[in-house]
């Protein structure tokens, strides 16, 4: 599929269907405020991830999706954060929230284990969407060569379970900050944010 | 943000597995950690690479063509015996797990592989190795407080505070901390925990007054796959989330004398159950706990547990209301106006003195969160470059004396009047404040004829 590529320090948030729309629509403004970079929902290009469905799981393959954003934005110079509601696993793991490229431009989360009513406890759309956000700045936050954080509070802190992902604030702590904001001056020189 | 945690030095990691899909998936997965990751996809592969070492950790799959892993692993131990060999196996059979744990293995792992519980055996082995290795606890000298930022105020009595966090934080004594509402009573806890041998693991806040009493069984616990309807997967509760850290429940007067049982019992035991489970899960945590309740009341009226009580309060730091320390106010004014200038991006660089006179004699019922909503308020407000008195949400006029020899009725009249010109006339508040109901202190208003400016 023909799509128009992304010019650097954009970040285009690309629904994988089915995924929650209104959940979506609160990534954008949050994104420009922690990456400081322009941040928007692709109107088109949807991802239908059929093809990473795995049978024997009932989950999606991520590393899949990855690959095949990859081939779709080929020569894209910006970053792409794919967005879902289906489960998500990487081969060796039983799950996964989200993967990314570590220095690349691909990212893919999903909200599927950030809803309350999984574990038998009362809906909380907000405290979904605020996992959500946590968990696209994370994932964002490693292609942006970011790694795990060992600040408990720091966004880029790793979290393995949704109660860990409640822990940590969805800001970066100031040594993250830092290694962002020199990522993003390399990648924009001489541009003042 | 918190004090900073140091970052360790970087671990290694040794991927061992024929299969390419495995070794990428968890070469990227620790890179993202920090390690450094290699991987190997043989016994011959894997061997060299031991000779390029030290490795922390091999993670290494049992079934393997050529060399199975058991047979691998013999050989890898006598290279280093330091290093911790966790196995990977898609077939978990007892026999060859046993038999791996039997010669040296550090743990096994089943694939797939829960991520939590790799990310967690993983980090175990790596600190089990450090400190074995360097003999080196983490309970180290504190020489210098890394007080949070957020702990203003250098009254005499913040300094007591102070320095009573100075004196417990290296402790693993239980704390209680008492204050008014909006006195911070949590950013002590933060900083107590940013200050002990356990700041590299988390500190895990419960507020228990504001978890359903249903739900707090769980909350606290965790509760396992089936647990109740709808639980479709596992949770971890608070108490297992601070294992090596510290738990702080907040507003612990409002628990309910059932789960005072069973807090008393975890805090002894340092062991529990997930709600549905059957494991025992054993957790390494320090208990802070604060309240603004008169938990001394309870214990004679029966409501709290004395043996709860006597258990929780150890060592107790009072934190006094503003009104008790008004030489804190003017750097609290001040800190609050810097960090909302900043968030607002306004350009309003400091408090005229007139409103500085009004903050520093108003008797600040809210404390601390009261100023920070009073300076944020004032910032919308604000003409740059200053806040002025307009800017301020209450018109502080001058306490009306109180009656000498007078009557009872006098000293009431002039002490209400005193307290609803204090509140801005916020009957809520000033009712609070005089403890009494808002349909008593209208009556009150009526009788004295007491009118709103």
């Amino acid at each position: 599929m023909a799509s128009v590529l992304l010019p650097k320090g954009t970040i285009r948030i690309i629904p994988i269907t089915p995924v929650d729309e209104q959940l979506l629509a609160s990534l954008p403004d949050p994104l420009e405020s922690a990456f400081k970079l322009p941040a928007a929902v692709e109107e088109e290009n949807h991802m239908d991830p059929s093809f990473a469905y795995d049978l024997s799981r009932t989950q999606y393959n991520s590393t899949l999706l990855i690959s095949a954003f990859l081939d779709r934005w080929k020569g894209n110079e910006g970053k792409i954060l794919g967005v879902t509601s289906v489960d998500l696993f990487v081969p060796v793991l039983t799950y996964v929230f989200g993967e990314a490229q570590l220095d690349g431009p691909i990212a893919v989360v999903s909200t599927y284990r950030l809803d309350e009513t999984l574990y038998g406890l009362p809906p909380s759309p907000k405290l979904a969407a605020a996992r959500l956000l946590k968990e696209a700045i994370h994932e964002l936050g490693h292609t942006f060569g970011l790694i795990h954080c060992h600040e408990f509070e720091c966004v880029m802190h790793s979290s393995t379970a949704v109660e860990e992902i409640d822990l940590k604030s969805a800001q970066f702590c100031v040594a993250c900050e830092g290694r962002l904001r020199g990522k993003v001056e390399e990648m924009l020189p001489g541009v003042e944010r | 943000m918190s004090a900073a945690a140091e970052k360790p030095p970087q671990a290694s990691i040794l991927i061992v597995d024929d299969e390419a899909v495995v070794r990428d998936s968890l070469t990227k997965w620790f890179r993202q950690d920090g390690y450094r990751v290699e991987s190997a996809a043989d016994a011959v592969q894997a061997l060299k690479r031991m000779n390029e070492g030290p490795w922390d950790v091999i993670l290494l799959d049992i079934k393997m063509p050529g060399m199975s892993g058991l047979e691998l692993l013999k050989q890898l131990r006598e290279i280093d015996r330091r290093t911790a060999v966790v196995m990977i196996t898609a077939f978990a059979t007892v026999e060859s797990a046993v038999q791996a744990l039997k010669d040296g293995a550090f743990d096994y792992v089943t694939k797939p592989v829960d991520p939590d519980h790799l990310s967690h055996l993983v980090a175990n082995a790596i600190r089990q190795r450090k400190l074995s290795e360097e003999n080196v606890s983490l309970r180290e000298q504190i020489s210098e407080l890394a007080k949070s930022d957020e702990i203003v105020g250098d009254s005499p009595q913040m300094k007591k505070v102070i320095e009573m966090i100075r004196t417990v934080a290296g402790t693993d004594t239980t704390v209680m901390i008492r204050g008014e509402s909006g006195t911070g009573k949590e950013l002590i806890a933060r900083a107590i925990h940013a200050n002990s041998a356990r700041r590299y693991f988390p500190i895990i806040p419960v507020s228990c007054g504001a978890v359903p009493e249903t739900l707090l069984e769980s909350e606290l616990f965790g509760h396992e796959r089936g647990a109740f309807t709808g639980a479709q997967y596992r949770r971890k509760g608070k108490f297992e989330m601070a294992d090596g850290g510290t738990i702080f429940l907040d507003e612990i007067g409002t628990v309910s004398p059932k789960m005072q049982v069973e807090l008393l019992r975890v805090i002894e035991t340092k062991q529990f159950m997930r709600v549905g489970g059957s494991e025992v899960i054993t957790s390494d945590f320090r208990i802070i706990c604060a309240t603004n309740s008169d938990l001394e009341a309870g214990v004679r009226a029966g409501t709290f547990r004395e043996d709860l009580y006597y258990r929780l309060n150890v060592f107790t730091i009072f934190i006094p209301p503003i009104r008790e320390r008004r030489t804190d106010i003017p750097p609290l004014a001040g800190h609050f106006l810097r960090k909302y200038a900043v968030a607002m991006n306004r350009p309003v660089s400091g408090i005229s003195s007139e409103a500085m006179d009004l903050l520093v004699r108003y008797d600040w019922p809210g404390n601390v969160r009261e100023i920070e909503n009073v300076i944020e308020r004032a910032m919308v407000l604000a003409k740059p470059p200053l806040v002025q008195p307009d800017d301020l949400p209450f018109q502080l006029v001058e306490k009306q004396p109180m009656p000498s020899g007078g009557s009872l009725a006098a000293v009431e009249r002039a002490h209400v009047a005193n307290i609803l010109q204090q509140t801005g006339w916020n009957i809520t508040r000033a009712a609070e404040i005089l403890e009494i109901d808002r349909v008593t202190l209208y009556n009150k208003i009526a009788k004295y004829g007491l009118k709103k400016p």
